[in-house]
């Protein structure tokens, strides 16, 4: 009888020495190794125990909460319009995506309708956001898969996403543009054209990242038939979004449950055949051709009028201009600001689909500015929870593959 | 969408279910014994194959019933979600059945609602802490935690051996501000709505 060994590796963190039960494995020889929760492929804060044979991983364990802030007992404890910027810091790739999702998910409870134009930036604003969160995502996922030359080629175009950006809302990441009933101001003068220019340029990249990729033989070894999830496992374990779309579910809250005028636009869902890294990589690639087919037709037909609600005197504080010149709408802004906007008493549930998957809000609301309780739904947080599952059965050079496919951000996922 | 005979069909299948209300989205009570019941009803006989959300609600030291579990169900072929409250036993150990076994996406959303309300998930595979550390002494999110936190030991015992840090409370000084919107005018000028820590109040813990 060989006698049993187990050896142990640990990367810059103590506490994986101590992860009991890991390290007394029987049989063959094993391995415990920690990845994270810094390191390059965990994209944050991410720590997995994997527990290897040779270079085959048997277990994976993920561990969160490194990036945990309590952002659903700040929420608790503000108005709605103060929480806006906390929305900026779950998914930070798609921050404006997030301010549209919260934004509507309160204004349900209120059951205001938005003007088009507001609804028209704000679907603009998603899509952009979606196009920036999608580009970040292929790019890393090439570089995870070892091209470089990708990125260099997505980093550029969410460069220009980002100019484009700092001119609507003055940010370039923490945007807090929406506020409930509005946005935080229109659009600036000539900015539709650059969007409009940066939609014509933008298939020339995409076109020059599948040129280095689709076809890429080293990229098809690494991706193919890798990190398969099954139709069934993606919906048992609550995935959304492109993941779950690339293993053949047809679901796309802009289309089944369609939310700030969604159902106008002409556009079609990816989906993918096999649900592999490779068939996830193919849908974020399509769908950022899909996003921009919907902000021409939004910049093509732009309503004009108003871009908040008017009619919300208790919930949307009026512009700056009206504020210094009219009485009315001064108090209309100082009881805002100081007690929030008034919000029915109730409960609800609001999901909108963001790049990541699908990001619900579930507010319950005892009237008044303050919500009572606010649960953040975070499609990182659904997406990783098939690790336990999915990984083990790769080589240990998979991981990074798989975690790049999964397109995962900390920030949401810890919340 | 789902309809108001969905509604009245399955109200009459299962008398434990009961009807809050139909705004945005259908809401019905549970009672517990039949959670797991009706998740899987859900998960098998129809066709809401996403469990999308579960969380909890806690109404507070003095409510009747402290917490509640609520879950969202999503249905691709209705486009719709169903929304179910469950109440939990006891207000000191509060319990309910886990509904990871019918739907693996729970597992997550119920070791976080552990973590966050100390509501224990009763035959979960892994009930365990996922947000905060394995030692961590509070329930976060019920309502009598303060805003600012309260003063923990670090996880690490060979680091406090050498620096004596600990998980101090954040000062609160700098807000978030709320006017409370009531009372006389002193009182609703916008202030800290957590003051458990500031330069007037000695720190929690």
């Amino acid at each position: 009888m060989s006698p049993t060994t187990t050896k142990e590796i640990s990367i810059g963190d103590v506490a994986a020495r101590q992860a009991a039960g890991i390290t007394q494995m029987e049989g063959e020889e094993r391995m415990a190794l920690n990845v994270g929760p810094s390191h390059p492929t965990t994209h944050g804060v991410l720590r997995l125990i994997l527990e290897l044979n040779g270079d085959m991983i048997e277990k994976c364990e993920p561990v969160l909460g490194y990036l945990h802030r309590g952002d659903e007992k700040i929420a608790e404890n503000m108005t709605y319009n103060q929480f806006v910027p906390y929305t900026d810091r779950l998914d930070y790739l798609a921050p404006l995506a997030n301010n549209v999702a919260y934004a509507i998910s309160v204004e349900k409870l209120t059951g205001l309708d938005l003007p088009e134009r507001c609804q028209a930036i704000r679907v603009l604003v998603c899509e952009l956001a979606r196009i920036s969160s999608h580009l970040l995502g292929m790019g890393v996922f090439g570089m995870d898969a070892g091209a470089w030359t990708p990125f260099m080629y997505t980093f550029t175009e969410r460069e220009k996403l980002y100019t484009l950006f700092e001119e609507l809302t003055g940010a370039r990441f923490t945007t807090s543009f929406t506020r409930i009933g509005g946005v935080a101001n229109d659009i600036p003068e000539g900015w539709l054209d650059r969007v409009s220019k940066f939609c014509d340029e933008l298939p020339l990249a995409t076109d020059a990242v599948e040129k280095l990729l689709t076809r890429n033989r080293i990229f098809l070894d690494r991706t193919e038939g890798i990190g398969q999830i099954s139709k069934e496992d993606a919906l048992a374990y609550g995935l959304t979004g492109p993941n779950l779309r690339a293993s053949g579910i047809d679901l796309d809250l802009r289309k089944d449950k369609p939310y700030s005028g969604y159902e106008k636009y002409d556009f079609d869902v990816p989906i993918g055949t096999r649900g592999d890294c490779y068939d996830r990589y193919l849908v974020r690639i399509e769908e950022v051709r899909q996003s921009v087919r919907i902000i021409k037709q939004v910049i093509a037909d732009f309503p004009s009028g108003a871009w908040y609600a008017e009619d919300a005197k208790k919930i949307f504080a009026p512009p700056k201009e009206k504020i210094l010149s009219s009485m009315e709408e001064l108090i209309q802004n100082f009881m805002i600001v100081t007690e929030g906007p008034q919000i029915p008493s109730g409960e609800v549930y609001f999901e909108a689909e963001n790049p990541k998957g699908a990001l619900g809000f579930y507010i319950v609301s005892k009237g008044g500015g303050v919500p009572y309780r606010m649960k953040i739904r975070a499609p990182s947080f659904c997406n990783l929870s098939i690790l336990e599952k999915l990984v083990p059965g790769h080589l240990l050079s998979d991981i990074t593959v798989i975690l790049g496919s999964l397109d995962f951000v900390m920030g949401e996922c810890d919340r | 969408m789902i309809d108001q005979d969905f509604i009245d069909d399955l109200l009459a299948k299962h008398s434990y279910l009961g009807f809050i209300s139909h705004e945005d989205c259908l809401t019905l009570s549970c009672i517990r014994d039949h959670w797991v019941d009706f998740a899987s009803y859900l998960s098998l006989e129809e066709t809401f194959d996403l469990l999308v959300d579960l969380t909890a609600v806690d109404h507070g030291e003095d409510a009747e019933v402290r917490f509640s579990v609520v879950c969202h169900y999503y249905s691709r072929v209705h486009h719709d979600y169903i929304r179910a409250h469950v109440e939990c036993a006891s207000n000191e150990n509060p319990e309910i059945p886990s509904l990871s076994s019918v739907y693996p996406s729970a597992d997550w959303h119920e070791r976080e609602t552990f973590d966050m309300f100390g509501i224990r998930f009763t035959s979960h595979p892994n009930m365990k802490r996922i947000l905060m550390w394995d030692e961590y002494p509070y329930f976060p999110l019920r309502k009598e935690f303060p805003l600012a936190g309260i003063d923990t030991p670090l996880p690490a015992p060979d680091v406090v051996e050498v620096t004596k840090a600990s998980v101090e409370p954040a000062p609160m000084m700098g807000g978030p501000f709320v006017s409370s919107g009531s009372g006389p005018m002193s009182d609703s000028e916008p202030r800290a709505k957590d003051e458990s820590w500031t330069e007037k109040s000695e720190k929690p813990g």
